[in-house]
């Protein structure tokens, strides 16, 4: 039988994935949109998991706004990297060192 | 019942609705020879709203189920937000146009930016918070990189998005959390899930995460790695907007989020609100002595200025709301004049952010000078000021609270961060003499910005313009 404690693990596992993609991460910018991604979509089980545990829409119609939000925040990602790009001829994550902070 | 609802949500109607009309305007006729009209013609409107918020004084309603709710606090920050939005609006015209960065885009994606933001501040619900701070930071994404053939600028807005992106997974998790454990995403339903007595683990840890979240938008330590590099690389207008509205909108959406939905765990949040608020003062303080380049010395600035509006914060108590909520209107009003000065520094036509070129400024040009001077003074908390006041009185709020060893911690670093505003002041007036010197920009709006601030920070000691009295009413309608 399959509780709500797996699902919540899953996704908490996964959430934990995305955090660590995009701190270890020293290849490529896109691989830290796959992490953000990988988060959001972590959270959005939680959600859907406790919508339907608890009986309650409310957490599927969140899930929905996430989803929605996520794209138009992948698409501004992608747009930025593309005129990154373009300064810099290249998206390594080791070479987004213009400022040192 | 549906038109109370709408009637409730007008000034964010017209707002998206003007932006909207203005983005038509811009794509069909004119494209970015609109500019000027257009910013001014949004700096007007958002002044008008933001004059309509200070004179509207109707009851707290919730509209949407509970969704939305319109109090004296949302209005009170409300106010602020359009007001200084206005401000950096107009000021920053002329640093666009002369910088080719004139773009029409430029109003409209700040409008959708201060729509998200009034969200934020009015949201009664984990949704609406979730909504409006992402239609906040996705304009403010874009405006971050606004200046594309840039590297500096393309990699601010780079790290300011995968940052900001990291924050908003960390609050939403946190959403998640505080959903599946209380029941709801109402606060007044968590509210009343907390009532009911034990308060479970997942609650907490939810709670815990969404502050996480929300102090990296207040660019409180240590979450606060993006703010040099971003305040840096983006265009200087950009950087004063940064530094003043989301600021504002983030720290009532913090106060709105622990003293209203979660006011009853005050002993659990008041602890870490306090703890970051003591690493922000000191590392706003210290790091920012080593700084040569104005922008990022600002950038410390701020974060230490959050560490002081969240001691008012982590008092918890009415008179600490106050504080706090005045703190920002002062800072705000300091960071106008600041940045109206920073922007009008130029060597050759160019844009210089380096603090070796004040040297000699207080001979060369005194009046500026002069300016910069009671803003630097006020920034740093010097007595006769405006500045001074904003710190008086958050200190006080953590002594009345009990949280002496706070206010104690926040003298020391209001010491420690004297130093690097009084070391532009000395450049300023002994520095050495240098061969290239900044030039005389010939800018009245900027140059009325910076004075009229300056003359703000020594004549609001009287009384500072009556908002202490608005903060009260909007502390009031929060904590209850």
């Amino acid at each position: 039988m399959i509780g709500i404690e797996h699902y919540l693990t899953t996704a908490s596992i996964l959430f934990v994935i995305g955090i660590f993609g995009l701190f270890l991460n020293r290849k490529n910018v896109i691989i830290l949109l796959m992490s953000i991604e990988l988060m959001l979509l972590a959270v959005n089980i939680n959600l859907v998991a406790f919508s339907s545990f608890l009986g309650d829409l409310a957490g599927q119609v969140f899930t929905l706004f996430i989803l929605t939000v996520a794209a138009a925040e992948a698409a501004i990602g992608l747009a930025i990297i593309v005129s990154f790009f373009r300064n810099r001829g290249t998206i390594a994550v080791e070479d987004v060192n213009m400022m040192k902070g | 019942m549906f038109y109370n609802d709408l009637n409730l949500i007008l000034p964010e109607i017209v707002l998206s609705v003007f932006a909207m009309l203005i983005l038509l305007i811009g794509v069909y006729r004119g494209q970015d020879k609109k500019t000027a009209i257009l910013t001014f013609s949004t700096a007007g409107l958002m002044f008008a709203i933001g004059v309509w918020m200070i004179i509207d004084s109707s009851p707290s309603e919730t509209a949407f189920n509970n969704m939305f709710i319109s109090d004296a606090f949302s209005r009170y920050a409300k106010a602020l937000i359009l007001l200084s939005s206005a401000a950096v609006l107009v000021m920053s015209l002329g640093y666009m146009l002369r910088h080719n960065l004139g773009r029409f885009e430029y109003p409209i994606l700040i409008i959708f930016s201060v729509v998200g933001m009034m969200f934020m501040v009015s949201a009664n619900d984990l949704m609406v918070l979730y909504l409006g701070l992402e239609l906040q930071s996705l304009a403010l994404y874009v405006v971050t990189s606004m200046r594309r053939e840039s590297l500096k600028s393309t990699e601010a807005g780079m790290k300011y998005f995968v940052l900001g992106a990291l924050s908003s997974g960390l609050l939403l998790y946190g959403a998640s959390l505080i959903y599946g454990y209380s029941g709801s995403t109402n606060f007044q339903s968590i509210i009343a899930s907390l009532d009911s007595g034990s308060v479970s683990l997942g609650l907490m840890f939810g709670m815990i995460l969404l502050v996480a979240g929300l102090a990296f938008k207040i660019s409180a330590v240590p979450f606060h790695m993006w703010t040099p590099d971003v305040y840096e690389g983006s265009p200087t207008p950009i950087t004063a907007f940064l530094s003043t509205a989301p600021k504002i909108a983030a720290m009532a959406l913090f106060a709105r989020v622990v003293c209203d939905a979660f006011y009853v765990l005050i002993y659990d949040w008041q602890q870490v609100v306090a703890i970051m608020s003591v690493l922000s003062m000191f590392v706003g303080a210290i790091a920012a002595i080593g700084q040569t380049n104005i922008k990022r010395l600002m950038a410390y600035s701020s974060i230490a200025h959050m560490g002081y509006a969240l001691i008012g914060l982590a008092s918890g108590t009415v008179l600490g709301l106050q504080a706090m909520l005045v703190y920002m209107a002062i800072y705000v009003v300091m960071n106008i004049g600041t940045f109206a000065f920073i922007m009008s520094m130029e060597r050759d036509g160019q844009p210089v952010t380096d603090i070796g070129s004040l040297t000699q400024l207080g001979v060369n040009q005194p009046g500026r000078a002069l300016a910069m001077l009671v803003l630097l003074f006020s920034l740093a908390g010097v007595p006769p000021l405006v500045g001074f006041f904003g710190k008086l009185y958050v200190l006080r709020a953590a002594y009345d609270a009990g949280l002496i060893w706070l206010a104690v911690m926040g003298v020391l670093a209001s010491v420690i961060g004297a130093y690097y505003y009084l070391r532009l002041v000395y450049l300023m007036y002994f520095g050495e003499k240098q061969d290239a010197s900044l030039d005389v920009v010939k800018s009245p709006v900027l140059s009325g910005f910076a004075a009229t601030t300056a003359v703000v920070m020594v004549v609001g000691i009287i009384n500072l313009f009556g908002i202490e009295s608005a903060a009260n009413l909007a502390a009031n309608s929060l904590v209850n």
